[in-house]
């Protein structure tokens, strides 16, 4: 079974990065990429995806903003918040949406150990 | 932006510097909220290739009142001027949260530039070589030094420039609301360091992207 990742992050290359690490650890995984919480959001209307990667620092709304939104719009879907602003209050926000957090630079273990628990998650949801 | 300036970088290599600077900070403001011990929130970073007369109107604009920075020079494959600029009313503020605000103003003042310069020091360093980290680059910093003015003096420190007027500013508002804190973080680069920024700039999006 293989599911799409959304990414989103208002830098190209913080994309492009993310996506090199996917191709290695899940190269049968799909993407679709957003540059705001907008596109994400529109995207997430059309059911467009399984997992979601989204960048704290963007214009507009911020990754929290768009976690909580997606977070109240899928219940069960795996969410990580990518920052490398590590705050204790920033952290703790994630984890009270039900989002991981995720340091930036993004390394492909930390994406690779989010995401293996993300596939256990949802594939005991039998998708 | 000034079309001459802006030419200077291609749009991922913008992209590239704009995503450095914005871990470098934001590990920045992760040492500044433990010091002053309340959450720090930070601006989307903009990155600007202009020359100094719009630096300084850029930061004119945003702050009328006068300013306090803390300097710091940076050495290696590119070097250049790092500040932090607060606006002066808001530095003793600074120091307070940073001391825990039970020293009566006297001992605060007495402290304002120790305390500053520490705290400017933080900062960069943690930007500048979380950046330099990234790049796979050592750079030299200088021992911080406290300046008051504006924008004018900041942006137009001795030596000028060699090579042309053209510089980067890259700004960022960073805030704590609990202490009405705020203040920015500007580099400084001439023509020549952005030339071999964007072949370190070439080599990163390689590794990253390839």
């Amino acid at each position: 079974m293989t599911y799409k990742l959304l990414i989103v992050d208002d830098s190209k290359l913080a994309r492009m990065a993310a996506a090199k690490a996917m191709n290695s650890l899940y190269p049968d995984w799909s993407r679709v990429e957003a540059a705001n919480a907008d596109e994400a959001i529109k995207l997430s209307q059309a059911g467009a995806f399984d997992v979601a990667l989204l960048d704290f620092n963007m214009p507009g709304r911020d990754g929290l903003q768009l976690a909580a939104e997606l977070r109240s719009a899928h219940p069960t879907m795996p969410l990580a918040v990518i920052s490398a602003n590590h705050q204790d209050e920033i952290v703790a926000k994630a984890k009270a949406i039900g989002a991981a957090f995720l340091p930036k630079p993004l390394t492909e273990q930390a994406l690779g150990e989010f995401l293996q628990g993300a596939l256990r998650q949802l594939q005991a949801m039998g998708k | 932006m000034t079309s001459n300036a802006s030419g200077a970088l291609t749009d991922l290599q913008l992209d590239a510097l704009t995503e450095l600077v914005n871990i470098g900070v934001s590990r920045a403001a992760h040492s500044l909220r433990e010091m002053v011990g309340a959450q720090v929130h930070l601006s989307v970073p903009t990155v600007k290739l202009v020359n100094r007369s719009e630096a300084i109107g850029i930061l004119s604009a945003r702050e009328v009142s006068n300013l306090v920075a803390v300097h710091q020079i940076f050495e290696g494959d590119i070097v250049g001027r790092a500040l932090v600029i607060f606006p002066e009313m808001k530095s003793l503020e600074l120091v307070r949260a940073i001391t825990g605000g039970d020293l009566p103003l006297e001992d605060i003042i007495e402290l304002e530039q120790e305390a500053l310069a520490e705290t400017g020091n933080i900062l960069l360093n943690s930007c500048l070589a979380t950046i330099a980290n990234m790049l796979k680059r050592n750079l030299k910093m200088s021992l911080p030094e406290v300046l008051r003015g504006n924008a004018a003096t900041f942006f137009n420190l001795p030596p000028p420039p060699d090579a042309g007027d053209i510089v980067m500013f890259l700004y960022i508002n960073f805030a704590v609301r609990e202490h009405d804190i705020s203040g920015y973080i500007a580099m400084i680069m001439d023509l020549p360091s952005i030339t071999s920024l964007t072949h370190l700039l070439d080599d990163f999006i390689q590794r990253t992207t390839a």
